[in-house]
């Protein structure tokens, strides 16, 4: 009986959010393939879409759009210097174990304007968001300082960003983003998340994959190192000497 | 021109690199150090992960050091039996010091040792050098000849040889636990080791300068050459874009300091080494002493 009432309650529960879903992503990405060649000196991905729907444009309120990219995560240490017998040394670390190596929020507007504190804990958007650190000793009071250290650090890099007036809303129909890709790029699976808000809600939301991959040479070098390590390291010696020898024998010749 | 590191995954101005490269070229030609006690901080500072550093700054030494040493071996200046003594000694200490150096990760404080190293033998072999060279540079100029030494403790020991190079008949123990010494060190510290080996060489072995800087050339390359094995197979760390740039660079300016070095007096050469040492060392106790502007740093975990 009670199993009967949560099924339920459970179709009633889709029921609603479908209904609520009368607006829809449709997608345009500018490269769905960003290639790191030698030359590689960033890039630029143009996020375009257009909101789709059955029922006319609501006007209670204004469609506000945020746009996600999130690079790889990789678990990271944070250490902290304290001075100690007169020298600066690492003495507290936090281990923070879901930090992306890039992470960029492009919105229509200020972010609190655009989603609420709710949804933004729910969809994990924002950049505190979307970091997670539960390792923090007991020693440690301070951890939410190991955090803002982290993204602080990241964001002068230029790997965390939050652009408040990185997409454009048209016609409450169109929506365009870019987000800068910095050159010093890891290569993975670029998660990227549209949502589309009202009144600081996420009314739809859709999700796709951006694939950074190193071409050519670096793919080569990179593989290399990596299965052959023995001959990439013999490779990079042999390198080393006949370049040291060819620079010799030529400044004989020119001494000559 | 911007080009991208395919281990380092960081894209880098190709002709700051060059540079780069170059100036440690010259600074290896004429003084016989391999440049990794500059090469190393100079990658930190553009943005070069440590780890990648480390490990390419010894592939690039290997090719700046074997440009150097053929010059010196054409100019007979190398005294190959006493280096492949203080090269034995040297792989056995490279092989404690790599030991050494894990203890000490897994401890967690392998930066501060490494640092803590650099500030005290840069400081006491530039601060040495410095003063000896000046005093004799002051003695030269009077007229006066320093006295050579004849018997010390060292002549006492057992197991002669002779080393018809340099000039010298004396036991295999000093130089054999010099090299080892120097072995352990730069392992710790990332580096050929040069700029311990040469006044090592000159103060503790009673060398020749002129034969110093090529012998100690000779027994760089194979630490280096190890080293960049150790760290392509273990750690895969070795940049081969980088380390072709840094070499391009490197190789040339090792003729030219070759060049340079032998148009300069011997306690000159030791003077501008020994400014050189102590410029660095300075560099590094001011980054220990002073409050750093970001007190928090990213590392990753292994």
């Amino acid at each position: 009986m009670i199993r009967r009432c949560v099924a339920i309650a459970l179709t009633c529960l889709t029921f609603g959010s479908l209904a609520q879903a009368e607006e829809d992503i449709v997608l345009g990405l500018n490269q769905t393939e960003v290639s790191i060649a030698t030359n590689f000196n960033g890039s630029e991905i143009i996020i375009f879409g257009a909101v789709k729907r059955e029922t006319p444009i609501p006007h209670t309120s204004e469609l506000q759009v945020v746009v996600t990219v999130s690079g790889p995560s990789k678990p990271v240490v944070v250490r902290r210097k304290e001075k100690k017998f007169g020298i600066w040394v690492n003495t507290a670390s936090v281990e923070v174990d879901r930090a992306p190596s890039f992470y960029a929020v492009a919105t229509s507007g200020p972010l609190r304007d655009v989603l609420s504190r709710v949804e933004d804990l729910r969809y994990k958007i924002s950049v505190p968001r979307a970091i997670r650190s539960v390792g923090a000793p007991m020693t440690i009071t301070d951890s939410a300082a190991f955090t803002e250290a982290l993204i602080r650090i990241r964001s002068k890099e230029n790997q965390y960003q939050l652009d408040e007036a990185g997409v454009t809303v048209d016609q409450q129909t169109l929506f365009r983003a870019t987000v800068q890709l910095p050159a010093a790029l890891v290569e993975g699976d670029y998660d990227t998340r549209i949502f589309l808000t009202r009144d600081g809600n996420v009314v739809a939301q859709y999700e796709t994959l951006i694939d950074v991959r190193k071409v050519g040479l670096e793919r080569w070098l990179y593989n290399l190192s990596r299965e052959q390590s023995l001959l990439y390291g013999l490779l990079s010696l042999a390198i080393a000497i006949s370049a040291g020898w060819l620079a010799s024998a030529a400044f004989a010749m020119i001494r000559r | 021109m911007q080009i991208y590191l395919p281990i380092a995954e960081i894209s880098v101005n190709a002709f700051l690199l060059l540079g780069l490269g170059g100036i440690v070229g010259v600074l290896s030609g004429m003084f016989g150090v391999g440049g990794g006690f500059l090469i190393t901080p100079l990658l930190f500072f553009i943005g070069i992960p440590p780890a990648v550093a480390v490990a390419t700054g010894a592939n690039q030494i290997v090719a700046s050091s074997v440009s150097a040493l053929l010059a010196h071996l054409k100019r007979k200046t190398v005294d190959l039996r006493m280096g492949t003594v203080l090269l034995i000694g040297g792989l056995v200490g490279a092989a404690g010091g790599v030991s050494i150096f894990n203890y000490l990760k897994s401890l967690g404080q392998v930066d501060l040792l490494v640092n803590l190293c650099y500030v005290i033998f840069l400081g006491i072999i530039g601060g040495l050098m410095f003063i000896e060279s000046l005093n004799a540079l002051y003695k030269t100029r009077s007229g006066k000849r320093q006295p050579r030494k004849k018997h010390t403790w060292i002549q006492k020991l057992p197991f002669k040889m002779r080393f018809r190079v340099t000039g010298l008949y004396i036991s295999v123990i000093p130089p054999l636990l010099v090299g080892a010494f120097v072995g352990l060190l730069a392992a710790i510290m990332g580096v050929g080791g040069g700029f311990i080996m040469v006044p090592a060489m000159i103060y503790l072995l009673g060398m020749p300068t002129k034969v110093v800087v090529g012998t100690s050339l000779f027994q760089i390359l194979f630490v280096t050459a190890f080293t960049t094995l150790l760290h392509a197979t273990t750690n895969y760390t070795v940049d081969i874009v980088l380390a072709v740039l840094l070499l391009i660079g490197g190789v040339i300016g090792a003729q030219f300091g070759t060049t340079l070095g032998t148009k300069l007096k011997a306690e000159q050469l030791r003077i501008l080494l020994a400014l050189l040492v102590l410029a660095v060392c300075a560099k590094l106790a001011l980054d220990l002493l002073l409050q750093p502007s970001e007190l928090y740093s990213i590392g990753f975990t292994s």
